[in-house]
């Protein structure tokens, strides 16, 4: 058994790329499978602090990378699940501390102990991206529906495909059902068709996401959360299950749903 | 409740921002796709209209090209309405 290298990147900062690994690392550990999680994000660490897990750092990707510790010693349990680390990014160093070629390392070295290993891309498409893209096996690329997200997401594909990495899998995050049914929002379909990849996920604005991380607990920990329960659909989705895309046409109060009825749609 | 009011007033879903953003990320890809510039792309769609003009009468306002991708490939895809259509549905 060797361990499918993922890499959750967007292009565009801000879409949720830290918050889809944490979530889809709890959700994939839950379902019993061994998950590493590396933030490649050197410099601007956050994938510790949506996990909970800040904490207990003690060694970082970098001080692995040069040799001051050992890979075992950079890695954190999250004690929460049965099989489920992290592997946190320096806060003090820059991309240009890690190659990707230590990255491919890296991974090489996790593969046989883990089922999955999930790499938190940085924005952007310089070193950090690079950096992150360099090992994976399979990417899955996080946008939200909006144009400046969508644009981005598509220069990501066509790099993507340019380095062969397989056809890029697509999570939608932060979708309003309210706006998209009043036509304010793109829908799902308007972001699926210009992108032309698989879809693997469609994730609803959900406070629980803000609160889940005010408390380094993630969604997907939250069996109430809609995004918690979108995310674990999502780590189904991964290990080869078909799950059924969430309906979001829900929502809203009775008298709301009343109107939505006479109004025919 | 949206939908109520929107068919009381007439659905005016072209002014709705759901619909701009769809259109102008349709533009943008066009650009982003092709490398082709504002001017250039201007360029192709009049000559292309000037071309098919020359067999059937094309309604000119509302010729739309865009990129799409299939698999790997890029397609450039023009929709060209034509005025025969619409006189025939009166």
């Amino acid at each position: 058994m060797s361990a499918r290298v993922i890499t959750i990147t967007s292009g565009k900062g801000g879409v949720g790329k830290t918050t889809a690994t944490a979530n889809i690392g709890v959700a994939l550990a839950a379902l019993g499978h061994r998950v590493a999680c590396i933030d490649a994000d050197i410099g601007l660490r956050n994938l510790d602090v949506v996990m909970g897990l800040e904490n207990r750092i003690v060694y970082d990707l970098v001080d692995v990378v040069e040799g001051r510790c050992k890979l075992r010693q950079a890695m954190i349990k999250d004690k929460r699940l049965p099989e489920l680390y992290l592997i946190p990014a320096a806060q003090t160093r820059d991309k240009t501390a890690v190659s990707p070629t230590d990255m491919v390392r890296i991974t090489d070295k996790l593969r046989e102990d883990f089922d999955f290993i999930l790499i938190d891309s940085p924005a952007g498409i310089e070193r950090g991206f690079r950096n992150a893209v360099a090992p994976a096996d399979e990417v899955v690329i996080i946008t939200n529906p909006e144009v400046s997200a969508v644009r981005d997401a598509d220069r990501i594909i066509g790099l993507i495909e340019a380095e062969e990495k397989g056809p890029a899998m697509l999570i939608i995050n932060r979708v309003k059902p309210e706006m998209v049914r009043r036509g304010e929002m793109l829908t799902v379909d308007d972001v699926v068709d210009v992108l032309a990849i698989k879809l693997l996920g469609i994730v609803p604005e959900d406070e629980a996401v803000l609160t889940s991380s005010n408390r380094g607990t993630p969604a997907a920990m939250d069996e109430h959360s809609k995004a918690g329960q979108a995310f674990r659909n999502i780590g189904r989705r991964l290990t080869g299950e078909d799950v059924p895309f969430m309906s979001l046409d829900g929502g809203g109060s009775i008298l709301q749903r009343f109107f939505r009825m006479i109004g025919g749609s | 409740m949206g939908n109520l009011f929107d068919r009381l007033r007439g659905r005016r879903d072209r002014a709705k921002s759901g619909h701009v953003a769809r259109e102008r990320l349709r533009l943008i890809l066009v650009h982003d796709r092709t490398n082709l510039s504002e001017e250039q792309l201007a360029q192709l769609r009049d000559e292309m209209i000037e071309l098919i003009s020359k067999y059937v009468d094309v309604d000119r306002d509302n010729v739309e090209i865009s990129v799409e991708r299939h698999q790997t490939e890029n397609w450039l895809v023009a929709n060209i309405p034509l005025r025969i259509d619409r006189a025939r549905r009166g």
